[in-house]
């Protein structure tokens, strides 16, 4: 096993990945940036070190990371996600300086990171794919010719893409030359590169994923898929295990096929393959996240296995300790993303103090978080704060004890997205089953029913209470007043902020 | 205690009267008997004839915002005897508003000049938080008084960046 784990990443993954560490008996690194000094990886890491400004020069940082890993002695990595998880170069100068890199390979990761070429592999091994190009058009002509072959609608797609840049949705020809046109620009401007294929347009997609796990002694498991069909500007939002569409003759022949996807990429650690579900409950491999996934917990809690401890002896060189056969799907999980978002203000960030921290606990619960009361939210980075998991035996009892944690969750001080999974959790639809990519979009034009506003007269009860039960605030209280006042002076929250301090030090 | 209280725009006359450990409450000159307890600080529980509610106070750079379940209200609280905030109270709708940064963030650009005539919302300042550009738009028509923000500086929520008058 690993003397020691320096953990490359921030924010609650590090926590996770830490928290393993400790349970395993293996001594943790963080490192962490300018602005993470204050952060909760490093104050629950057993050593942690500075490595300089966000984000290019520190966690993307490889030289740095890597010089860390050896002043410190720690003899394994483990990326989490984002920052440098999927980036083969890191994984090699991993291997290059005898650090193990907790993940796959630099060549799997490779093979992965091309959708084009990726996608020449998974032919090979008889994977199925949304009908269309595996290569790169070369003209508008050729695009035409294939366009017709797999019938309109068709959905453009830079190789390299990610994230909807160079994407582009067709339903006409007419439409399709100056798509093209926009498709390559845009992916030669996000990513260096134009090229760009065609493939039929899924109308109302799921995205449906497959959870694989790889030992280094060729053994391959598939954990059950996740439904992460609820997104926003292409960012999951909600995810949930088993999917509501997903039998069990489905989720093995999606399984085997992700087994396949994996050894055809001689792939190791843990690993993700999604897919994209039609109407008709076909799938079709969409692509292969090589990494551990923000929504690992619900793979989790169905399985009853610790990905990130298998992540560990994984990487050790241990054997999987159960076969395919032994692999249960028990209950059902849930798990909500808490961003620092403004609901009101069309989920704009919202960074900031978080003043105030009420945490949910209780029966079915688990909170990943990397926030506490007192941290200031830094502007630098992903807005995720926390993720919040219902489990229950069946998925409306999942879907209760959610609801009720949620209205145990306060985050003070800062804007969350805490609202939104009140909303979809109460949606008919949501509660159905009855989901697809276009979903959330669709909720949102919808007006969010009214909350109840019948305790104005508990408010100002309330306020009149603050004030005598808590005299040291009454300065801000005022101070508030005459901020608000719309003439007045602009400075006076900022001047009452220092009274209170001043206050709240006099009295301790 | 007298207070006058604001809630989402609507005021009320408050007496509270300690008796005993708890407290005689006279609301707009309805009167009920109150048990309250400060949990912690800005986490309060009352009991009103048995039934229970906890209030959560948000204090941000321009609000005080109270939490009864998940509904939010904006609170305001003045001492009737403070001239102060009696007369900071009184907001006129006229004249020069401010545009306040609603988040903390750099500022990475500035789309008007001062003296520049505006339209109500219209961008005026883009602040970058979290990797995403927001334009902070003007809050009316008018014209661009003053610009306070400099572009490539830190903001902090409720920063004023600049007035339209």
């Amino acid at each position: 096993m690993f003397k020691k784990i320096l953990v490359a990443n921030r924010g609650e993954i590090a926590v996770r990945v830490i928290r393993a560490c400790r349970e395993l008996g293996i001594p943790s690194v963080a490192v962490y940036s300018d602005v993470d000094r204050a952060a909760l990886h490093v104050r629950k890491a057993d050593e942690a070190y500075h490595i300089g400004p966000p984000a290019a020069e520190s966690y993307l940082n490889v030289e740095k990371i890597l010089a860390v890993a050896k002043r410190c002695g720690a003899d394994a990595i483990h990326p989490g996600y984002g920052f440098l998880s999927e980036n083969a170069k890191f994984a090699q100068a991993c291997l290059d300086a005898e650090v193990k890199f907790i993940g796959p390979t630099a060549a799997s990761m490779e093979m992965m990171g091309s959708k084009t070429r990726a996608r020449q592999e998974m032919e090979k091994a008889g994977v199925p794919f949304v009908p269309g190009t595996s290569r790169g058009l070369e003209s508008p002509q050729q695009a035409e010719q294939m366009a017709a072959k797999i019938g309109y609608p068709v959905m453009l797609k830079a190789a390299a893409g990610g994230g909807g840049k160079g994407m582009r949705l067709v339903h006409r020809r007419e439409d399709l030359k100056s798509a093209l046109e926009g498709a390559q620009s845009e992916a030669q401007r996000s990513f260096g590169d134009s090229e760009v294929y065609i493939e039929r347009a899924i109308v109302n997609p799921r995205h449906i994923e497959m959870q694989v796990l790889a030992d280094e002694h060729g053994n391959t498991v598939y954990l059950g898929e996740r439904e992460c069909s609820i997104q926003r500007r292409h960012q999951k939002v909600l995810e949930e295990s088993p999917s509501a569409i997903v039998d069990p003759e489905m989720r093995r022949r999606m399984g085997e096929v992700a087994v396949r996807v994996a050894k055809a990429a001689g792939y190791t650690n843990a690993g993700t393959v999604e897919f994209l579900v039609d109407e008709e409950k076909n799938f079709y491999f969409l692509e292969m996240n090589t990494r551990l996934q923000v929504e690992h917990p619900v793979t989790e809690l169905i399985t009853g296995l610790d990905l990130v401890h298998l992540q560990i002896r994984i990487a050790a060189g241990e054997k999987l300790s159960f076969a395919q056969e032994d692999v249960r799907i028990r209950g059902h999980a849930i798990e909500c993303r808490i961003y620092a978002e403004d609901p009101d203000n069309d989920y704009f960030p919202s960074p900031g103090q978080i003043t105030l921290l009420l945490a949910p606990s209780g029966p079915g619960i688990r909170r990943d978080s990397g926030m506490y009361e007192g941290w200031t939210v830094p502007i630098e980075y992903d807005p995720l704060l926390a993720k919040l998991i219902g489990y229950g035996t069946d998925r409306p009892q999942a879907i209760s004890r959610l609801v009720r944690a949620l209205n145990e969750y306060f985050v003070g001080g800062i804007k969350t997205n805490i609202s939104l999974f009140r909303r979809i959790l109460s949606d008919r639809d949501f509660q159905a089953g009855r989901v697809d990519t276009g979903y959330l979009d669709r909720l949102l034009k919808c007006k969010p029913a009214e909350v109840k506003r019948e305790d104005a007269g508990i408010a100002a009860i309330a306020a009149g209470l603050f004030a005598v039960l808590d005299p040291a605030s009454v300065v801000a209280t005022v101070g508030n007043v005459s901020a608000n006042g719309r003439g007045g002076a602009g400075n006076g929250s900022a001047a009452s902020g220092w009274k209170r301090a001043a206050r709240v030090e006099a009295l301790r | 205690m007298v207070y006058d209280v604001t809630i989402d725009g609507k005021r009320y006359r408050l007496e509270l009267e300690r008796t005993g450990g708890r407290w005689r409450c006279r609301l707009d000159g309805c009167e009920v008997q109150i048990d309250a307890v400060l949990t912690r600080r800005d986490v309060l529980s009352v009991l009103i004839e048995g039934k229970a509610y906890e209030i959560k106070r948000e204090r941000t750079a321009t609000d005080m915002l109270l939490w009864v379940g998940s509904a939010r209200y904006a609170a305001e609280l003045h001492d009737p005897r403070s001239l102060r905030s009696r007369k900071d109270s009184a907001g006129d709708e006229q004249g020069p508003k401010k545009l306040v940064a609603p988040m903390s963030g750099k500022v990475v650009r500035i789309l008007v000049h001062e003296e520049a005539e505006v339209e109500a919302g219209q961008g005026i300042v883009v602040v970058e938080a979290m990797k995403m550009q927001n334009e902070i738009k003007s809050p009316k028509k008018g014209v661009v008084q003053k610009i306070v923000a400099a572009e490539g500086a830190n903001v902090n929520a409720g920063d004023v960046l600049a007035v339209v008058e």
